[in-house]
């Protein structure tokens, strides 16, 4: 690597190798599970195997016979440890339900993984052991599995201490839908299915907690996404009051959602220490994960698009059952209103009625994976759009180019009553063709269709938006959440000309620390390599709204930006006042304060914050410190977009699906990173993907999670995935300074409906009009056999 | 309890152990070497990959008394002695390529990707994507995609071959 | 995950094996490569008083020449070993290309042959592969040793012909000469997953006629499967009666439904699977 001698305002836009990696590659780490410390112990949980059952008895006094064990706990022996229930922060109806969760269950369990018993022992094996002697009775309850069932009159509860499975009914309407749909000339309608997920970030999630020594505080280190939410959470749960408890996400090994939360094993770990007056450490394992973390998706999906004649579209109609699964954990039953905004995606329409039952069942609850909501509804709305294409028998590109929102007519308040406000369809689907060579494949499809060949060639788009940087306070106060979207940064200029850049984001695995590197170096002009970052320590970064939604560079990186702006403006003012010049007579530019017109009279940022560190001589009505801090508070969502192109070899005598090609065109604003942006998108393609073809989590009818590990849930591996061609359009943000729109979830919400439409495109000519995810063989398979003539005329 | 002797990144080492104890928490928790990773309990993910007497094995599938007598290779001795101070000047090709292609992101998978991907360049000098791919199917990246990680191992095994012809 | 406890011991020789095992019947478990029993162990599905490990075996390890148009595998043979054994891949490279789509790298780098097999899981590689090769394993016991074909050897779903005093110490593959093509068909829903179904066909050619077609079948019952059937029809015809050959290749088993695939899926996929796998070993 080449060092950089001088200050440049050139970092912003280039690549910069990341700062983050040497730890990384080298072994260095500091993974929530490498932490040991003296005297710590470490706890167990016992879970139960049953779906829904009263729980008759907890009898822990065998487990505290074992080798090593120091204390057993049943949830009632430590109900009253707890202020209140797991919280949910997004009461989205006045009259949602909502199963209490308490950390450990006293008499009810309500899905198989929930805690009904722990055991802390001096070592992770003796704690294991122990598991085994503590015995708990069940008296088996009927499990309810299936979310339509769950709301039927009669339907067993999920939750006998709830009259009912369906937490809310949300519903929201624009326009007037009756009139778009009773005056259509086309109506297409489908019922999709947005499978069940399981998260799989590959750390297990991880909990160490220290009870106070010297000071009074409590010390937690977990692998979370969100320290500062979680902080507040546990205060509010635990009865440990906030200033009193510091929470640090060391390294963090992904995490997409699945460590946006407020979990038992924390509450635990924490009442335990306090209990306890020992470090407390808990690390899941990867199957106990499965069950105690929560998973994503899964939605059924009734949609409608009405048309015009001229095949221009009217109005959509979407009602959603969305699965909580058992309890409502941290945004669980928000993530799917978040398609409220999002399904009718790039497209002008009249009308749009979106209604969502969020149902209860004895399942592990859902909750925010990447994407979150918004996967859902770009699945059925580009699903919905080749499927209206193929039935008004007109090209899918041409049916979308003729509704999407045009490129002059930005910014454009769509009929869900947000304001896009940049964007440019045209541009980046013109590129992704280009690179996709769209007309030769299709040229490729016919030819190989009319030869009958026995592996079909599918073409699969996905023109999608998503609505990123959560996000505008207010717009969350009218959503009834919890709490506001701002983000903090705090800028320190040190003596010696180094800075230290704090930020309430908590990366794991994004490359904040070099992109807020190259952002900061730029506002102020400082090198580079002279910039540290810090976060993921509410002692450190004191506020912040952490990681998630794909808001840390749009909300927290323009905190940081606003941050310096901040102290050029007070170093300016210092500067003047060293140069004997107004300040309006400066000029500041690669980190130089320069008088206009005379370059001798200069002087560089790195000097002034040594002179106001000094503070000899500074102008008197100011403070001696050019340190800033920023809270910012988005105006508005910021919308990526993007055009992707799949192009499936589908095997019609097996109902392999082997993806031949895959061009995605993202216009994400401006670049911070090349690389970085880069990489997001690789990821988030596999993970959406991964939905299309691999994953599902599955329930049985007694609500047994049949993939209970990696041996049955399909995470891909290298050889699943194709290679991935991926390019730019860059249309700034004109909502925030930097005019970025975020990236970390494109990949995801993009992906998805561009395979699934090439695996049908493939098999159209059969007769295929639809394919349930994953499009595993078997489901590809089932497809073309439902679609074959009666005779069998399949292979 | 069992007695076990091993060389771990070249340092010998020697403990009573459980004969129960799983290589990767011999590494973890007796060592204190806490570069090897565990993402999960049916050896699929491959985050605990380690070279045990040369070849790529998982770690959490091996007891540490099966290691008795070994040689064990991590992450964390791969590097060598770095020079005036820049420290990527004594890191493997691997670790350098990793960083250079961006073929990490959270970091959590790399050490076992690392070390499975060595194994594979010592059979394999100059595979192509395919067998780069393949070379890797037992080692799970959430994070990826695994675009950059085939980037990286051919640009490390090709630095490899040219130290290996100069 | 973490194993229960166990008693551990480090057996030295065959003899020590069988005397452990004599000891303690079935409360002990052998520990090969431990690719299948660990997992089992750490999930605790499995938790054995004792557990012998046979890795320190030499006697167990190495490929020989038996000398009588047959090759002897050590059971301790770890999978790379035999994939990259010279006897192996100068007689019968069919086993070290089915060997080489077993798990993943570091799985081949641990796992035994003999593990392999003596886990009797159909729907693993090896066993479908030893049957069509009409392959042995030599048993060892209290009572000296035997050598059971595996036709006999695979009972039921991990359920083998082996006593609970008995070690597979070898296993006999015949070397295979002349002009033989083989093709394995391993059908998976993601890389490193079981095969939903595996064919192993394996045609001799003779004057652009097949002289004798084999098909081993993985996963479509809960043992191995030659489908007989189909070799028969094949005997002495031209590679034009493959399709219709291969249209029986579901018949007399008995595949299971899961997750990944229904029986009847099964069924169709190992006659599609069978009719390309022939067709590749043919060419």
């Amino acid at each position: 690597m080449t060092a950089v001698d001088t200050p440049t305002t050139s970092n912003v836009g280039t690549t910069k190798l990341r700062k983050e990696d040497a730890h990384l590659v080298t072994g260095r780490t500091q993974w929530t599970d490498n932490i040991q410390l003296t005297g710590m112990l470490h706890v167990a949980v016992v879970r139960s195997p049953m779906a829904h059952a009263r729980v008759t008895k907890v009898d822990v006094s065998a487990a505290l016979e074992q080798p090593g064990v120091v204390a057993a706990f049943s949830g009632a022996d430590l109900a009253d440890q707890w202020a209140g229930g797991l919280p949910c922060a997004w009461p989205v109806t006045e009259d949602m339900q909502s199963p209490t969760h308490l950390p450990i269950a006293t008499d009810e369990v309500r899905h198989v993984g929930d805690a009904v018993a722990v055991v802390v022992a001096d070592s992770r094996y003796g704690a294991a052991d122990a598991t085994e002697f503590i015995d708990v009775e069940y008296e088996p309850l009927t499990a309810v599995v299936d979310m339509e069932a769950a709301l039927a009159d009669g339907s067993p509860l999920t939750d006998t201490q709830l009259d009912t499975n369906r937490s809310f009914t949300w519903q929201k309407i624009d326009g007037d839908v009756d009139a778009a749909f009773g005056s259509a000339a086309h109506v297409v309608e489908r019922r999709f299915i947005n499978q069940r997920l399981i998260p799989t970030a590959i750390e297990p999630r991880a909990v160490v907690c220290a009870p106070p020594r010297e000071h009074r505080e409590y010390t937690m280190w977990s692998a979370t996404q969100v320290p500062h939410i979680l902080r507040l959470m546990l205060a509010l749960t635990c009865g440990v009051p906030e200033h009193e408890l510091r929470v640090i996400a060391p390294d963090v090994g992904g995490g997409f959602g699945s460590k946006l939360n407020v979990y038992a094993e924390e509450a635990i770990c924490l009442v335990l220490a306090k209990r306890l007056g020992k470090p407390i450490k808990w690390t899941e394992s990867r199957s106990e994960g499965y069950q105690a973390t929560i998973h994503g998706r899964d939605q059924i999906q009734d949609v409608a698009l009405a048309f015009n004649e001229d095949h221009t579209l009217r109005g959509m109609k979407v009602e959603l059952h969305a699965d909580m699964g058992a309890y409502l954990q941290l945004v669980t039953p928000g993530v799917p209103l978040l398609g409220a905004f999002m399904f009718n995606a790039i497209y002008k329409m009249d009308a749009l009625s979106f209604t969502c039952h969020g149902v209860l069942t004895n399942k592990t609850p859902t909750d925010a994976y990447r994407g979150a909501g918004r996967p859902e509804a770009t699945y059925a709305i580009e699903r919905l759009m080749d499927e209206a294409a193929n039935e008004l028998g007109v090209e899918p590109f041409e049916l979308r180019e003729r509704n999407w929102i045009k490129h002059e007519e930005f910014p454009y308040t769509t009929v869900a009553g947000i304001e896009y406000d940049s964007g440019n369809y045209e541009a980046a689907t013109a590129k992704a063709k280009e690179l996709f060579d769209y007309d030769g494949l299709r040229a490729e499809q016919q030819r190989r269709r009319e030869q009958g060949d026995k592996v079909q060639l599918g073409i699969g788009i996905s023109t999608f938006t998503e609505m990123c940087g959560l996000a505008p306070s207010r717009v969350l106060g009218s959503l009834s959440y919890g709490a506001g979207g701002w983000e903090h940064a705090s800028v320190r200029m040190l003596p010696s000309g180094k800075v230290e850049v704090i930020t309430g984001t908590s990366p794991h695995g994004q490359g904040h620390v070099t992109s807020w590197s190259q952002i900061a170096a730029d506002a102020l002009g400082i090198p580079f390599e002279d910039i540290e970052v810090r976060h993921g320590d509410t002692a450190v970064a004191h506020k912040g709204m952490d990681t998630y939604g794909s808001r840390s560079l749009v909300v927290g990186g323009y905190a940081v930006q606003v941050a310096c702006d901040k102290v050029v403006a007070k170093a300016k003012r210092v500067a003047a006042h060293l140069l004997e010049a107004a300040e309006d007579d400066l000029e500041f530019d690669a980190g130089t304060f320069q008088v206009k017109g005379s370059p001798d009279a200069n002087t560089s940022m790195q000097d002034v914050a040594l002179a106001i560190f000094a503070a000899h001589d500074y102008p008197e009505d100011m403070e001696p410190s050019l340190d800033s801090d920023a809270t910012v508070d988005p105006e508005n969502f910021s919308y990526p977009h993007g055009t992707h192109l799949c192009a499936t070899e589908v095997d019609t005598e097996t109902g392999a699906v082997t993806i031949r090609s895959y061009v995605a065109v993202d216009d994400v604003g401006t670049v911070i990173n090349p690389q970085i942006v880069e990489g997001q998108v690789h990821g988030g393609l596999a993970q959406g993907i991964a939905q299309a073809l691999y994953e599902e989590a599955v329930y049985d009818a007694e609500g047994q999670l049949k993939t209970g590990s990696l041996l049955d849930y399909f995470v891909p591996a290298a050889p699943d995935l194709p290679h991935f061609t991926t390019d730019r359009t860059e249309t700034p943000a004109t909502t925030n300074p930097l005019g970025v729109k975020g990236v970390g979830e494109a990949g995801t919400i993009a992906s998805t409906p561009a395979v699934i439409n090439a695996v049908v495109d493939a098999l159209r000519p059969m007769g295929v009009n639809d394919v349930l995810m994953p499009a595993s063989p078997q489901n590809v398979w089932n497809a073309i056999q439902a679609a074959a003539p009666a005779d069998g005329g399949a292979a | 309890m069992t007695r076990v002797e091993m060389t771990v990144d070249g340092e010998p080492c020697e403990h009573e152990v459980e004969p129960r104890l799983l290589l990767v928490h011999y590494l973890r928790d007796v060592l204190e070497k806490t570069g090897t990773n565990i993402g999960c309990d049916t050896s699929n993910c491959g985050a605990c990959t380690v070279h045990l007497d040369g070849r790529s094995v998982k770690s959490c599938t091996v007891l540490a008394v099966q290691a008795d007598g070994s040689q064990v290779d991590t992450v964390e001795g791969l590097a060598g002695p770095s020079s005036d101070g820049d420290e990527t000047d004594g890191w493997h090709p691997l670790q350098k390529a990793f960083h250079t292609e961006h073929g990490l992101q959270c970091g959590y998978c790399t050490p076992g990707m690392i070390m499975a991907a060595k194994d594979l360049l010592e059979e394999n000098p100059d595979p192509d994507e395919t067998e780069v791919r393949e070379g890797l199917e037992g080692n799970l990246c959430r994070c990826t995609g695994y675009v950059n990680i085939v980037k990286a191992v051919r640009t490390a095994a090709a630095e490899l071959r040219e130290g290996a012809s100069s | 995950m973490i194993p229960a406890t166990f008693d551990y011991v480090r057996a030295g020789s065959i003899d020590e094996v069988v005397d452990t095992l004599k000891e303690h019947g079935d409360e002990a478990k052998l520990l090969a490569g431990g690719h299948s029993l660990l997992p089992l162990m750490k999930l605790r599905f499995a938790a054995p008083e004792v557990l012998i490990d046979l890795g320190r075996v030499e006697q167990l390890r190495g490929v020989r020449d038996l000398g009588d148009g047959r090759l002897a595998i050590g059971a301790m043979t770890r999978h790379i070993d035999v994939m990259d054994d010279p006897l192996v891949r100068e007689h019968c490279a069919v086993l070290a290309d089915v060997t080489a789509k077993v798990g993943d790298p570091q799985v081949r780098h641990r796992g035994t042959i003999g593990g392999a097999l003596a886990h009797g899981d159909a729907a693993s590689d090896l066993p479908a592969a030893l049957a069509a090769l009409d392959g042995t394993l030599v048993a060892q016991g209290p009572n000296g040793s035997r050598e059971i074909a595996a036709s006999d050897f695979f009972v039921d779903y991990l359920t083998t012909a082996l006593e609970d005093d008995e070690l597979v110490t070898e296993v006999r593959v015949p070397k295979i000469v002349g002009p033989w093509g083989w093709r394995y068909e391993k059908f998976t829903r993601v890389a490193q997953a079981w095969a939903i179904v595996g064919v192993l066909a394996m045609v001799k050619r003779s004057n652009g006629s097949i002289e004798e077609a084999r098909v081993g079948l993985t996963n479509m019952a809960t043992v191995p499967v030659r489908a007989s059937g189909v070799e028969q029809a094949l005997s002495g015809r031209t590679p034009d009666a493959i399709a219709d050959a291969a249209a029986n290749a579901a018949d007399g088993t008995k595949p299971s439904s899961d997750l990944s695939a229904s029986a009847e899926y099964r069924e169709h996929l190992a006659r599609v699977l069978t009719r390309r796998a022939l067709e590749a070993a043919a060419r």
